[in-house]
C-alpha cells in the first residue's frame, strides 16, 4: 500500500480499471441472500441471523420464515467487501448464502 | 451443563473424528460446507474460493478440536457451546447431504439400509435444537 498522493503518478488512462469501477453497476449495492435448504433447522437459522447481524428475535424469525416459505431472503446489503464478509460468516455457520448486485 | 451419557459422547467423538478425516482428505462430498458465494459469476467465485477456502477449512477443523477437548466436560461456557453448535451443525450438514434428506421426509423403516445413519441424524437434530435452545435462553 502506497501513501496517498494528490497528483497521480500514473496516467489514469493507462491503468487497467476493473470493469465495475467504470460502470454504473458499481454504484449499486450488493445484497446477501440466504437460500432454503432441507437440512438447517429453523431454530438454528433464526439464532444465526440474530448472532451475526444483531437482529431481534422477531426480525430474525421473519427472515427465517421468508427463507423457508419463499425459498430465499435478503439478510444484509452493502459494499462488495461487506457482503463478502457476511457471506463468509454465513458459510462458516453452514448456511447457503450467495451475493449479487441489487437489481 | 452438559448432561450426556457416555455412549453419546463416544458417538460424537467418533463422528467428529470422521469429519476431520474427511476435511483433511481433500476428497469431494463436502460442498455443503463450502458453498458458492457468487452463483452466476465463475470468475468472482474462483477469487472468493481462493481467498476463503483455507480459512473456512481451518475454522471447521478448529471447531472439531474445541468440541473434542470439551467432550468429557460436565459443563461448558457460552463460547464453547457456540463452537459445539457449529460442529454439530457441520455433522448434520454432511450426514444430511449424504442421506439426501428432504424437508417432507417420512420416517425411514427400521430395516432401511440407512436406518442407523438416519437415527444418528435425528440424534444430532435433537442435540442441536437443545444447544440452540440453551444459547437462546
Amino acid at each position: 500500500m502506497s501513501a496517498p498522493s494528490i497528483a497521480p503518478t500514473v496516467d489514469p488512462a493507462q491503468v487497467d480499471q476493473p470493469v465495475d469501477d467504470t460502470d454504473e453497476v458499481a454504484d449499486r449495492p450488493w445484497i446477501v441472500l440466504v437460500w432454503n435448504d432441507p437440512i438447517n433447522l429453523m431454530s438454528y437459522v433464526t439464532f444465526v441471523f440474530q448472532k451475526l447481524f444483531g437482529y431481534s428475535l422477531d426480525k430474525a424469525t421473519e427472515l427465517m420464515l421468508d427463507v423457508h416459505h419463499k425459498g430465499r431472503a435478503v439478510v444484509s446489503n452493502g459494499s462488495r467487501e461487506k457482503a463478502e464478509l457476511d457471506v463468509f460468516r454465513l458459510h462458516e455457520h453452514g448456511l447457503w448464502a450467495t451475493m449479487q448486485h441489487d437489481r | 451443563m452438559v448432561d450426556l451419557p457416555d455412549h453419546e459422547r463416544g458417538l460424537l467423538r467418533s463422528l467428529l473424528g470422521q469429519l476431520r478425516e474427511l476435511l483433511l482428505s481433500g476428497e469431494g462430498g463436502l460442498q455443503r460446507l463450502f458453498p458458492p458465494a457468487y452463483a452466476d459469476d465463475p470468475e468472482r467465485e474462483a477469487e472468493y474460493r481462493a481467498m476463503v477456502h483455507d480459512e473456512l477449512l481451518e475454522r471447521h477443523l478448529a471447531s472439531l478440536d474445541t468440541v473434542e477437548e470439551t467432550l468429557e466436560a460436565t459443563s461448558v461456557d457460552e463460547a464453547q457451546l457456540l463452537t459445539w453448535m457449529g460442529a454439530i451443525n457441520d455433522l448434520r450438514l454432511v450426514l444430511g447431504t449424504r442421506l439426501d434428506v428432504s424437508e417432507d421426509m417420512v420416517r425411514v423403516e427400521p430395516d432401511h439400509p440407512d436406518a442407523g445413519a438416519f437415527a444418528v441424524y435425528d440424534y444430532l437434530t435433537w442435540l442441536l435444537d437443545q444447544i440452540v435452545d440453551a444459547l437462546s435462553g
